[in-house]
């Protein structure tokens, strides 16, 4: 196992090689061994991206809020099954509308053994900004580097390997429409199930005074109270910020569900701040 | 020390107070700066590109003032008349097939079996023959049009149409966003209904749905395209009776936008008044649709979809209408009861008893409208029998439809006031229980039912009213 630092590229790659081997399963997605969520801002192709996966149809079109609620579907690679959730499509998570509630909700109560994040590459500044706020939930993250063709034709190149190592997870060049990058997005996602390709995404530091220092101090007690829990400082965070939803979850103690023991399918705790 | 949730909470409070105000706007602007950062770190740009640069024209156009109002009519109308001319031939090949030449076969093989009378009247005549109306008189407008509309939401023009109404929608006092739920309501009422979610405000997002119903749905358009091509577009020389059909489904869904603005302007200010909030729309850039994809999905997800539908509800409301036509009490069908009752009401405005009774049976889908009202009126003005008659009936025209509707009173007026009550009736039981579980209440669930009646009520009866007057004079 090796964190992906600067000179880890060698190891993590920017995505395992693809290849065949998985399997599509439709709507069978009552026994799985895995869940994987797809998010990403609104009209990138993750709908593209579930319907390739499960081989279902889940409808898509070329407009922002096709996906309002969450869909399943399931697929399969070597043998392991994995239940694949499509949520729907937003620019942030630190609002409070209803498909953004999902969407975060889903990412943290749901404990999705990786979160797949499609990112639009003609519009990389806008898409960066979400997989920023993902990661400060889960740590098991992959970045699908979606309409890599429409980015070549608008005369933009992406670094893939480059944004790999800035953001610490691996990185998946895609063209989903036209299949390009399915194989090896679903390598990449079993290979960091599997602890294969180790996550190590960029820690975000907050520039404004005293707020390190306090999200520090309530992540610690946080932690006292719910051993294990994996999102510590980002719950410290929300509360700081007010989150009415995170109070409300903190007070009923859904986050007790976070906190159990962490199982080789959990993320890993995130190291003390 | 045990530490409790409330500690916590209370530490967070605490600490809160020592934080800078703007605490949220500096976490959001340091996000966007790493993201930014990183995205110039690992983007190159190789000079201008041709494709954003025509991107950029095309936008010019499509949502222009002016120019993006006229660019929707024209392709709106361009899609409906590639529909209406594409549409005739097959529709009466397969209505030949399975309405001409197939019932008479299966009633000799019911006899051959011994199967008594009326089970094979109400297998043959009811169910089979309703499902048969429904996949010939459906399938091919659809199979046409669902993959035309496919490829303009996939080029990405649908949000440009949200765009080019928004202001509109403002001035009405609804969220802008109801352009798109509007949109939606083009493809099915129900789905129009549940994408509502995206607003926000509780008074816009009631507002959208209780004005969805005025977007053709997919169960209409057949119904508009088809009563369009057989009684108006054949007022015209041949050559333009393509152009003319489409033009009046085009108007009628024109019609349909004025009414969704006309009925939401009324109801923010009546009893869901308040300010309209504003939002952000993302222009999605243009993106050359897969055809292939395409074709596949629109003829899977909607055409078959749709029909499959069609076929599920078709199949029980062709053994009612069979029931009704053949149950008889006091010397007369049920049918005939309920068609005299319903008459009067239906003269005034503009309509057959035959067409309310069809609206009633065909409450769970509007796309078996019209294949109720042939059945019903064939079984009611006593047209020699379904069975063999009906394959006479039928020339390679496709002007069959026209001389069932005729024997059953039909006339121009009537042909309009269906189109207009066909756009302002009440929504598919599907769409009404949508209702009520998005809204969590019966009662919006019956105003957005009553509210379309009540409006095609007003509308069909001042048409025929003037439609008469002009005639008498």
């Amino acid at each position: 196992m090796s964190a992906c630092g600067d000179s880890g590229c060698g190891t993590c790659g920017t995505a395992a090689p693809g290849g065949a081997g998985w399997e599509r399963r439709g709507f069978r997605i009552t026994s799985f061994d895995s869940v994987v969520a797809l998010a990403g801002n609104p009209n990138t192709g993750k709908s593209t991206v579930f319907n390739h996966l499960t081989g279902l149809h889940q409808h898509t079109g070329n407009w922002p809020g096709k996906t309002i609620s969450r869909a399943d579907g399931a697929f399969e690679f070597h043998g392991t099954r994995y239940r694949l959730v499509d949520l729907p499509g937003t620019y942030s998570l630190l609002s409070a509308s209803p498909d953004e509630e999902v969407a975060r909700d889903f990412i943290l109560f749901g404990r999705p053994d990786v979160t797949v994040v499609v990112v639009d590459a003609t519009a990389l500044e806008r898409n960066l900004n979400l997989a920023l706020q993902i990661f400060q939930i889960t740590r098991r993250a992959v970045i699908a580097l979606n309409l890599m063709d429409e980015a070549a034709a608008h005369g933009v190149r992406v670094d893939d390997r480059g944004l790999a190592r800035d953001l610490g997870v691996p990185v998946v060049p895609m063209a989903a429409r036209k299949g390009e990058g399915i194989d090896a997005l679903v390598a990449t996602i079993d290979a960091v199930r599997r602890g294969d390709i180790v996550c190590n995404p960029k820690a975000f530091h907050f520039p404004v005074p005293g707020l390190e220092e306090s999200v520090a101090s309530l992540a610690r007690d946080l932690a006292g109270l719910y051993p294990g829990l994996p999102q510590a400082r980002w719950v410290a965070l929300r509360l700081l910020q007010g989150d009415g939803r995170i109070r409300e979850a903190l007070r009923s103690g859904d986050f007790e569900l976070l906190a159990g023991p962490v199982g080789p399918n959990q993320p890993s705790p995130e190291p003390a701040a | 020390m045990k530490i409790h949730p409330s500690d916590i909470l209370d530490q967070a409070d605490a600490l809160r107070w020592k934080l800078p105000q703007n605490v949220d706007d500096r976490i959001a602007e340091a996000l966007y700066g790493t993201a930014a950062d990183l995205a110039s770190r690992n983007t190159t740009k190789s000079g201008g590109s041709f494709r954003a640069t025509w991107q950029r024209q095309l936008d010019r156009i499509l949502t222009g003032r002016f120019t993006g109002l006229l660019a929707m009519l024209a392709i709106f109308s361009t899609v409906l008349w590639i529909t209406i001319s594409g549409a005739n031939v097959p529709s009466a090949m397969i209505a030949d097939l399975l309405v001409g030449t197939i019932p008479p076969l299966l009633h000799r093989a019911a006899e051959a079996a011994g199967l008594f009378p009326w089970l094979s009247g109400l297998l043959i005549d009811g169910v089979y023959l309703a499902t048969a109306w429904v996949i010939s008189v459906m399938l091919p407008p659809m199979a046409i049009f669902f993959p035309l509309f496919t490829i303009l939401e996939d080029f990405g023009y649908l949000p440009r149409v949200a765009f080019n109404l928004d202001r509109a929608f403002q001035k009405v006092g609804a969220h802008g966003k109801q352009a798109l739920t509007m949109s939606m309501g083009l493809g099915c009422n129900a789905a129009g209904v549940i994408a509502c979610r995206i607003i926000d405000s509780p008074r816009e997002r009631l507002i959208a749905i209780l004005t969805n119903n005025f977007s053709l749905c997919n169960g209409r358009w057949p119904t508009q395209i088809l009563i369009a091509t057989v009684f108006i577009g054949t007022l015209v020389p041949g050559a333009f009776s393509g152009v003319l059909a489409a033009a009046c489904v085009m108007g009628v869904a024109c019609l349909g936008f004025a009414l969704t603005f006309a009925s939401s302007w009324v109801l923010s200010r009546t009893v869901l008044r308040g300010e309209a909030s504003t939002f952000s729309l993302e222009l999605p850039p243009y993106r050359p649709p897969s055809i292939l994809r395409t074709l596949y999905t629109s003829l899977i997800d909607r055409t078959l979809f749709v029909l499959w539908r069609a076929v599920i509800f078709a199949a029980p409301a062709g053994a009612v209408i069979w029931l009704v036509s053949n149950v008889h009490f006091a010397d007369q069908s049920l049918a005939y009861w309920a068609i005299t009752a319903l008459n009067p009401l239906a003269w005034v405005m503009g309509l057959t008893g035959v067409i309310l009774l069809a609206y009633i049976i065909a409450i769970p889908a509007n796309e078996i409208i019209i294949p109720t009202v042939l059945m019903l009126t064939v079984q009611y003005a006593g047209l020699s029998g379904m069975g063999d008659g009906a394959g006479v009936m039928f020339d390679t025209d496709g002007h069959a439809l026209r001389t069932i509707l005729e024997a059953g009173g039909w006339s121009v007026l009537t042909a309009v006031c269906l189109m207009l009550f066909s756009l302002a009736h009440n929504p598919c039981s599907t769409t009404i229980y949508t209702i009520y579980k998005e809204t969590g209440s019966w009662k919006w669930a019956t105003v957005a039912t009553a509210m379309p009646l009540a409006v095609g009520f007003v509308l069909c009866s001042s048409v025929a009213l003037v439609w008469r007057i002009l005639a008498a004079g």
